[in-house]
């Protein structure tokens, strides 16, 4: 949505907030954003009241909900950019944390166009919100906080999160204004007094909650006297609370008749007194000093200059209706009426979680959940993977099998891992790593090359041998039809050669897998049967025997066959490429050393010796006629 | 977070770490200062410290309680030794000052500073700046001679090295002390404000030779400001005033209120009251407690309680668990009701039933002592899904048989106060 240049009309003084109000938000809250607009929706008002986002993080746009339908935000880094584009912005809610809390809030009151600003932020130094203070009376300007939610403007515009959800906004009249307007100093007790007006008159015209900081940036007196010369305002409640002296200016602006409209009021902390030593309450200006400073003694001198004040906060309410009545009954103020609000779209998350709505899902997931207290593979949680033990093996056996694996089978997983790990710089998928890491690519990319080569030629061997024997094996051929059978076919068995190794110079690493499986697998057919290959094929040379990929292959198969899956689902696994899986993971480890090998070695960019290529270029082309 | 009170001790610490970056080198604060806390080797100190055992010291209390010559806690030129038995002599032991009581668990150790006169100077923070106090006639009580202090008020923005503050200082001051005391007055409050604190005086200082010695400081320092200040406070921390023995119950929730991102306060007022509150919301515990003090109650009411800022599950478990045991500990000696109040405001986001998971598996747990006790509870709540949190609420009452009244926002926030305590 293109932001709208368009000049609002002047205000009065005395208006800080209202139905065109237009803010900058700071800091990318986007709920409260949202919930800004939310407001704004119910209140019918014709333009959003957030014209921009401050995200010092990131710029761009923010798209959120205008009622049903979506907008998208601007978004800036700064501020400065910020206001450039938007001079309609009188307004900002300062989301910045009690540390950039002072830098941002001073920038926005020395910016030529926004005048108010609400701080939320609970924690900014006393002597930055002093500071903060002085540069606003200085340039007429306005502070709302800090350590506060807001205010409110009913029917206009709503500070960040005030009011809370929108069921209570309308509960609580807030979608159209009244003519009661508040100040207190708590942000928390707002919704209870929005409550409060809703119930005993016609309702909030705007409420202030200062902040519950010792030097609040704006004080009850100076949101009183704008709501004195404000005429839609026809009375005030004020809530103040223990501690600090700022109810004091009241007591007198009512004595001097700066205030005539009526007040009623009340202090919080009466019961201070009733505690043996100092006892913090939640706010900072929460503490009674001195006797003045007491709940006791400002309700006292309210009630003596003329505010209505009630017996307790019990009675608040009766105090407020009667205060109301009697301005009605006078003559002075005709109800404002009820407004009924539009219908509120509900969220999707809320209407979920209130099994009203229901959506399919479009990804099925069943391995591990992320969500909740901790993280589970297949229903563990992570602490207990440690805590049992699992090892690699063990998870592995959770997150490709969804299974709890005997000993036997994960420390042979754990083997295929160790033996798979590496096999020297010189095979191609090595090589090729440490040529991409050597052409100064990063470590995923150098991996990636690797990797790429793994297929029918190089380390496919493990997948092949799985395939090629348990083919036959399943399907209830001898070991002699399939030596024939492949021999006719002319297809080489994977997993049967070696280079150098023969039936009298034994690979190591094949003795030890086969002598494991022998002895812990619970069922070793796919094993038995290429041995029963390697006696034929040895039979006519020496050196093909099964060799260490066709050993992991044929050992991967029992395994799955040792865990509990039929032949069948051995076959599915070894389709799905679960061999090349194991290959892979393995041999990661040896490909991520080398690349760190490499660059640990500075090695520079390989380039292959022309003396080790044969140029084989014709003169000429051929030429196609 | 607020202005918090810090110990004489750091106090002065922090004044003599910082002292050059403020102060002007014609004259020093050499700051030879000692905190003994119980686990302090007394006889190990002066290992540490010579100046111990070759100069006449000063030992008092250090726990943010002022007026300890009144109350004989001042032991005055005493060598080591003397002070080592005077602290031992006290040592976590009650003691009494004006009305509250506490054990002395801190003491500081000075050496003892011959002068001939007390000069006083304090700095307050307020809205529009800050005022300097300055008079000399220190070290009595200050208000008794006000006449003689005069006060400087520095505007938010001055700058005090354009102030001559030689202008402003009490009529009385001695000439030869005037530009001195200018200087250091400046340093003061520079030093005062880069740290960050809202309050400072020292009722005395003396000078003796090139020395300026607080002879006793008191400071408040705003904590808020420890992002900015923290690294020129060095290690300190913010003691609970003296007389807040915290008992083991308050020690826990403290405790879990600490180490919690959310807010938990329990303060027991009197274990035998009637009267037990477990309120959401800063503003509506102080509220609900306000209104059973104002409706007469005050023998009654048990406990300040408060729990805020999303609370999980097992920390509102907790809590409610500890406020149930105190509750219901012993029967009323009269056969009389017990009340619970779990009150509070309409809440902005939380999730009202949420917040009454960990209540109800404490009250399920406390089913028996509950009725033992003749408990009876009433319930405000409002905010989001308030009205599953009442019904869950109000089924659990049928369930444990337990009579639990259970109201809305339409009912008045405080009404439940009233109905339990007026039955009305």
């Amino acid at each position: 949505m293109a932001a709208k240049k368009t000049t609002t009309k002047k205000r009065p003084e005395y208006t800080l907030m209202d139905k065109h109000t237009k803010a900058i938000v700071f800091g990318y809250q986007q709920r409260a954003i949202q919930r800004m607009l939310d407001f704004d929706y119910i209140c019918r008002r014709e333009e959003p009241s957030v014209v921009a986002i401050v995200n010092p993080t990131r710029e761009g746009t923010h798209k959120c909900f205008w009622g049903t339908k979506e907008i998208l935000l601007p978004m800036y880094r700064t501020l400065a950019e910020a206001t450039k584009h938007h001079k309609e912005a009188d307004f900002m809610v300062n989301f910045a944390s009690f540390r950039s809390a002072y830098p941002t809030t001073k920038e926005a009151l020395e910016t030529n166009t926004i005048r108010t600003v609400a701080v939320i932020a609970e924690g900014v130094p006393e002597h930055r919100t002093k500071e903060l203070i002085r540069i606003a009376n200085n340039k007429n300007k306005w502070i709302i906080g800090p350590a506060t939610v807001g205010g409110i403007a009913a029917g206009g515009f709503r500070i960040g999160n005030t009011a809370g959800q929108l069921d209570n906004i309308v509960a609580s009249k807030l979608h159209r204004q009244g003519s009661v307007a508040y100040v207190s100093k708590s942000g928390g007790l707002s919704n209870e007094l929005n409550n409060i007006i809703a119930m005993n008159t016609d309702g909030v015209y705007e409420g202030v909650a200062i902040g519950g900081d010792a030097y609040p940036g704006s004080t009850f007196i100076q949101h009183m006297m704008r709501y004195e010369k404000n005429p839609d305002v026809k009375m005030m409640v004020l809530l103040g609370e223990v501690g600090g002296t700022d109810e004091y200016e009241v007591v007198e602006a009512i004595k001097k008749k700066k205030i005539t409209k009526p007040v009623v009021a009340w202090c919080i902390g009466t019961c201070s007194k009733v505690f043996p030593a100092e006892v913090q309450f939640g706010h900072a200006g929460a503490r009674a000093g001195a006797d003045r400073e007491t709940a006791d003694a400002k309700n006292k001198a309210l009630k003596e200059a003329g505010a209505a004040i009630p017996k307790s906060f019990d009675d608040f309410d009766e105090q407020i209706k009667k205060t109301f009545d009697k301005l009605v009954k006078s003559g002075k103020h005709k109800p404002i009426p009820d407004v009924e609000p539009p219908i509120i779209p509900v969220d999707y998350a809320v209407a979920l979680k209130q099994g009203m709505i229901r959506r399919p899902t479009q990804f099925n997931s069943s391995i591990s959940d992320d969500r909740g207290e901790e993280l589970r593979y297949c229903g563990i949680p992570i602490s207990k993977i440690f805590e049992d033990d699992y090892g690699l093996g063990g998870v592995i056996g959770l997150l490709w099998f969804k299974k709890k694996l005997p000993k036997w089978a994960t420390k042979f997983i754990e083997m295929v891992v160790l033996v798979t790990a590496d096999h020297g710089p010189a095979v191609s998928g090595a090589h090729n790593s440490i040529v991409a890491a050597r052409a100064g690519k990063d470590i995923i990319s150098s991996l990636v090359s690797g990797l790429l080569t793994i297929g029918p030629r190089f380390g496919g061997a493990v997948q092949g041998s799985a395939d090629h024997f348990t083919k036959f094996l399943y399907a209830g051929e001898k070991p002699a039809f399939m030596v024939k059978d492949m021999k006719n076919k002319n297809i080489n068995i994977q997993g049967i050669g070696h280079r150098i190794k023969s039936v009298t110079n034994p690979d190591v690493r094949v003795e030890i897998m086969k002598n494991y499986a022998l002895k812990h697998f619970p069922n070793t057919e796919t094993l038995d049967y290429a041995l029963a290959v390697e006696k034929l094929t040895t039979s006519k040379r020496n050196n093909l025997i099964l060799n260490v990929d066709g050993c992991i292959g044929v050992l991967c198969c029992d395994m799955l066959r040792g865990i509990g899956y039929t032949r069948e689902q051995v076959r599915e696994f070894v389709d799905l490429g679960i061999l090349n899986a194991f290959f892979v993971l393995g041999r990661s480890i040896g490909f991520m050393g080398h690349i760190m090998d490499q660059k640990r070695l500075n090695e520079r960019l390989y380039r292959h010796p022309w003396d080790d290529i044969l140029y084989l270029m014709p003169d000429k082309p051929e030429v196609v006629k | 977070m607020a202005q918090r009170g810090i110990r004489e001790y750091d106090g002065k610490k922090m004044l003599a770490k910082n002292w050059s970056d403020y102060f002007s080198t014609d004259f020093k604060y050499p700051g030879k200062i000692v905190l003994v806390d119980p686990t302090t080797k007394l006889d190990d100190l002066p290992k540490k410290y010579p100046w111990l055992n070759k100069e006449k010291l000063v030992v008092k209390p250090d726990q943010l309680f002022g007026k300890r010559g009144k109350h004989g806690l001042i032991k005055a030129n005493a060598t080591f030794p003397e002070a080592k038995n005077w602290i031992k002599e006290r040592m976590n032991k009650e003691t009494t000052v004006g009305k509250v009581t506490d054990k002395l668990t801190h003491f500081l150790i000075e050496p003892y500073v011959t002068h001939d006169k007390e000069f006083y100077v304090a700095i307050k923070s307020n809205r529009q700046g800050d005022t300097i106090y300055v008079s000399n006639h220190g070290g009595v009580e200050i208000e008794s001679v006000w006449d003689t202090v005069a006060e400087i008020q520095i505007p938010v923005d001055q700058d005090i090295d354009k102030i001559t503050i030689e202008k402003h200082l009490p009529k009385d001051t001695p000439k030869d002390k005037q530009k001195m005391f200018a200087s250091f007055i400046k340093g003061l409050f520079k030093f005062y404000k880069d740290l960050g604190y809202a309050y400072l005086e020292i009722n005395p200082f003396v000078v003796s030779g090139n020395n300026i010695v607080p002879l006793d400081l008191v400071a408040r320092l705003d904590d808020t400001a420890h992002f900015e200040s923290g690294t020129k406070w060095g290690d300190i921390s913010f003691p609970a005033p003296f007389g807040r023995k915290l008992s083991k119950e308050e020690q826990y929730i403290k405790m879990m209120d600490e180490k919690s991102g959310a807010s938990l306060k329990l303060t027991v007022l009197n274990s035998k009251g009637r009267v037990w509150t477990m309120v959401a919301g800063g503003g509506g515990s102080v509220i609900y407690t306000d209104t059973i003090v104002d409706l007469g109650y005050r023998e009654e009411l048990a406990n300040y309680g408060e729990y805020s800022g999303n609370p999980s599950t097992d920390e509102t478990y907790e809590y409610a668990r500890t406020v149930l045991d105190l509750m219901t500990r012993e029967k009323d000696p009269k056969g009389r009701p017990k009340f619970l109040l779990i009150g509070g405001g309409i809440a902005n986001f939380t999730d009202v039933a949420k917040t009454f998971t960990g209540i109800t598996m404490a009250l399920r747990d406390y089913k028996k002592k509950l009725k033992d006790t003749n408990v009876k509870i009433f319930v405000r709540r409002g905010g989001p899904n308030y009205q599953e949190g009442l019904r869950i609420m109000r089924e659990l009452g049928k369930e444990l048989g337990i009579p639990i009244e259970v109201y809305g926002p339409e009912t008045h926030m405080t009404r439940i106060v009233n109905m339990a305590l007026e039955g009305n």
